[in-house]
């Protein structure tokens, strides 16, 4: 028998701070599926907000760190699609030509976007839900455009027993966060989240699921305001059913 | 000269345009709708993506060597009894036409659609000089009604509803007409015959110019296009120098690109090729042709930042796309060129000091680069775009201390640990039910609209050692 997977958690901050049910899902998921989960010590964040708001040299510096931490990782797992691409994307790029440049391909390599991990790492696409919802899925830009990653998600709901997935029209859209951009113009960052809100409520569904802790944020915060009867999950929530889960 | 900075901030001009219903329902039809057939188009041309690589690639050899295709591009104008005029900046390129019009005598100028004569504000200078400029595409037409700029690159118009088209006609032409779009073309249409036939000078912009063969190229939908070049006596041509194809090979990639991109059509349905003046054995055409070639701040960003926003073919895709646009509109980005390539283009013409917000006026979704006909990475430019300003110090101080100091706190972990204590108790006062509905200052740009989640009871990593000993 080879041995079990080892892999990393990239908690990311978003789901450290505002979200730890999440991290909790997904540690509870990969350890049914025979998965040892180690968390790094001194994680902070992938510094994309420093990257997008153009501090370079400090996005460099943050990730130097991030890079050391992870070194001896064998796999990492992130569960947002944004902080996946800032390590797989810029790292490399960002700390070319230095000491830890080979030490950023390498980490660039071996990380895993949470759904991208199931799917194309274990090879794992059945599980069932405690939901009986409808559910649709709402594609995060940096996950789809950025790591080109529509199917992985897209194949853990439809196999996923309990629940009935429906199409979301317009679910490549943005939902209008964007980091700073959500409070430098905060009226368009909310215009564009009520159309992707109109959309989720015209689908039908009555839970939206998307791969990204800046989504959630942004959709949940919007549906929260408007007393909406939907609500905003990761996928790991749906996936991780109390008992069991795991077919 | 570049434009005039804007001095109202970008979130109210945002703010303005999110309250105009009108302009929100007519975008919302039209980018759609271009968003739609696009997809459609492309859906049905499997060669559509190799096609945009070799694009693409061709824009960027022609770049390469851009010194050399304009010389060729001169030298075949020449031959064939045109002139070609070189303007480094808008000034020039003005200067260039207004003498052209005065050595003419003329006296009215009819123009096809073109962004570059908006982008050196011509209309204004001939008018000023005594020379009618009189907008013949129909968006432009409106618009020159109106007496508005462009607030899309291929529909100029796209701000306004039908109705409102309807309105405008009734008060500049004083004809009462019903808001149905064919009426309104046959009014316009009719307007135009007779400027047609009275203009002295006819300008357009260029869509590519070909080097091997001298030809310029315009890519048009309403046949407006082929009246300015033939009618007139003089035919003045104004075109960026980065819109030269090496070859009519070439010249085929885009034309099998562009207007997919752009309207979702195979073909536009003129595409009209112009070479030099009349000839001898010729019944048509004008007396006089000049091509003048634009720098306007292109050539240095062929070493630049920006290099890759000259492959730009002007098909308008990233703004249909563009989440940003498609609430905004152009107008709210308050330069000539709107849009996702819009804040790149103004950068490249007007300075970085220019895009110090619009830089930010994106969710850096990538849609943009996705439509792309030639696959331009606006996003990473717009990122580039905001290094420039930090570094520069354009932004406002404190945005620059709050960042620098999230920077320092990311490397300090012990520091970052403290966030969870810290935001804990500082929410205290605002946590009702679970959630933030309001906070006071800065933070109030998210709870206005959006409720906040508080920092949580136990964060992941406080909850880790117990997680860790419960699954092992």
């Amino acid at each position: 028998m080879t041995a079990s997977p080892r892999v990393a958690l990239m908690i990311t901050c978003l789901a450290d701070l505002f979200y730890p049910e999440i991290g909790e899902r997904i540690v509870r998921l990969l350890r049914r599926l025979g998965v040892t989960v180690t968390l790094p010590a001194g994680q902070t964040c992938c510094g994309l907000p420093l990257f997008n708001s153009g501090f370079h040299a400090d996005a460099a510096a943050v990730a130097r760190r991030t890079v050391a931490i992870f070194a001896g990782a064998e796999a990492v797992v992130v569960p947002s699609g944004s902080c996946a691409w800032m390590v797989k994307h810029e790292y490399p790029g960002l700390l070319a030509g230095g000491s830890d440049a080979a030490a950023a391909r390498q980490l660039a390599g071996r990380t895993w976007e949470f759904s991208q991990y199931l799917v194309r790492a274990l090879g794992r696409t059945a599980f069932e839900t405690d939901t009986s919802e409808r559910v649709a899925y709402h594609d995060s830009c940096h996950l789809l455009r950025g790591l080109h990653e529509s199917e992985s998600p897209r194949a853990l709901l439809r196999n996923l027993q309990g629940a009935e997935v429906v199409d979301l029209p317009g679910s490549d859209e943005c939902c209008g966060f964007g980091g700073s951009f959500s409070v430098r113009l905060p009226e368009v960052s909310t215009a564009i989240l009520d159309r992707k809100l109109a959309n989720v409520e015209a689908s039908g569904a009555r839970c939206v699921v998307a791969c990204d802790a800046g989504c959630l944020m942004q959709m949940k915060g919007g549906l929260g305001r408007r007393s909406s009867g939907v609500r905003a999950v990761h996928l790991a929530e749906l996936l991780d059913r109390e008992r069991g889960g795991v077919r | 000269m570049s434009e005039p900075l804007i001095t109202t901030p970008l979130r109210e001009r945002a703010q303005q345009a999110l309250g105009d219903r009108f302009l929100h329902e007519a975008l919302d039809i039209a980018t759609t709708k271009f968003i739609d057939l696009r997809r459609e188009a492309f859906g049905d041309f499997p060669q559509g993506e190799g096609l945009r690589d070799r694009a693409r690639a061709i824009k960027e050899a022609t770049l390469q060597q851009l010194d050399r295709h304009l010389e060729r591009l001169i030298d075949n104008v020449e031959r064939l009894g045109g002139h070609v005029h070189f303007a480094t900046t808008a000034d020039e390129a003005r200067d260039v036409i207004l003498d052209i019009a005065r050595r003419t005598g003329a006296r009215m100028a009819v123009k096809s659609k073109s962004m570059a004569t908006e982008e050196i504000h011509l209309n204004d200078a001939l008018a000023a000089a005594g020379v009618t400029p009189v907008e013949t595409d129909l968006g432009e037409y409106i618009i020159q009604l109106a007496h508005e700029r462009p607030s899309h690159i291929i529909a100029p118009a796209i701000h306004k509803t039908k109705g409102q088209v309807a309105e405008l006609f009734a008060r500049e032409l004083k004809r009462e007409v019903a808001a149905d779009p064919e009426v309104l073309t046959r009014i316009a249409r009719a307007e135009l015959r007779e400027k047609f036939l009275q203009a002295d000078l006819g300008i357009t912009g260029a869509n590519f110019a070909v080097a091997d063969t001298g030809t310029v190229v315009l890519v048009t939908n309403e046949g407006n296009g082929r009246m300015v070049t033939s009618l007139p006596r003089v035919h003045v041509a104004v075109m960026g120098v980065e819109k030269v194809v090496p070859s009519m090979t070439d010249l085929m990639v885009f034309l099998s690109v562009l207007a997919k991109s752009a309207t979702g059509q195979k073909l536009s349905v003129y595409t009209t090729l112009v070479q030099g003046p009349r000839r001898a054995h010729e019944l048509e055409g004008p007396d006089e042709f000049h091509l003048v070639l634009l720098d306007n701040g292109r050539i240095a960003q062929i070493g630049g930042a920006l290099r890759e926003a000259l492959y730009c073919l002007r098909c308008g895709a990233c703004l249909n796309v563009c989440p940003v646009y498609r609430q905004i509109g152009g107008h709210a980005y308050g330069y000539t060129y709107p849009g996702p390539i819009g804040i790149l283009l103004t950068a490249m013409l007007n300075g970085t000091r220019s895009v110090k917000e619009l830089a930010h006026a994106s969710s850096l979704c990538g849609a943009c680069a996705d439509a792309c006909p030639v696959r331009i990475d606006i996003p990473k430019m717009l990122i580039e775009l905001r290094k420039e300003v930090d570094e520069a110090k354009l932004a406002p101080w404190p945005e620059r201390v709050v960042f620098k100091a999230f920077a320092r706190l990311l490397r300090l972990p012990a520091l970052y640990r403290l966030g969870g204590p810290l935001g804990r108790l500082l929410q205290r006062p605002f946590v009702r039910g679970g959630r933030i509905r309001a906070l006071p200052l800065f933070f109030g740009h998210w709870t206005r609209t959006r409720d906040l989640p508080p920092v949580a009871a136990r964060t992941f990593q406080e909850r880790w050692t117990a997680l860790e000993r419960e699954i092992r």
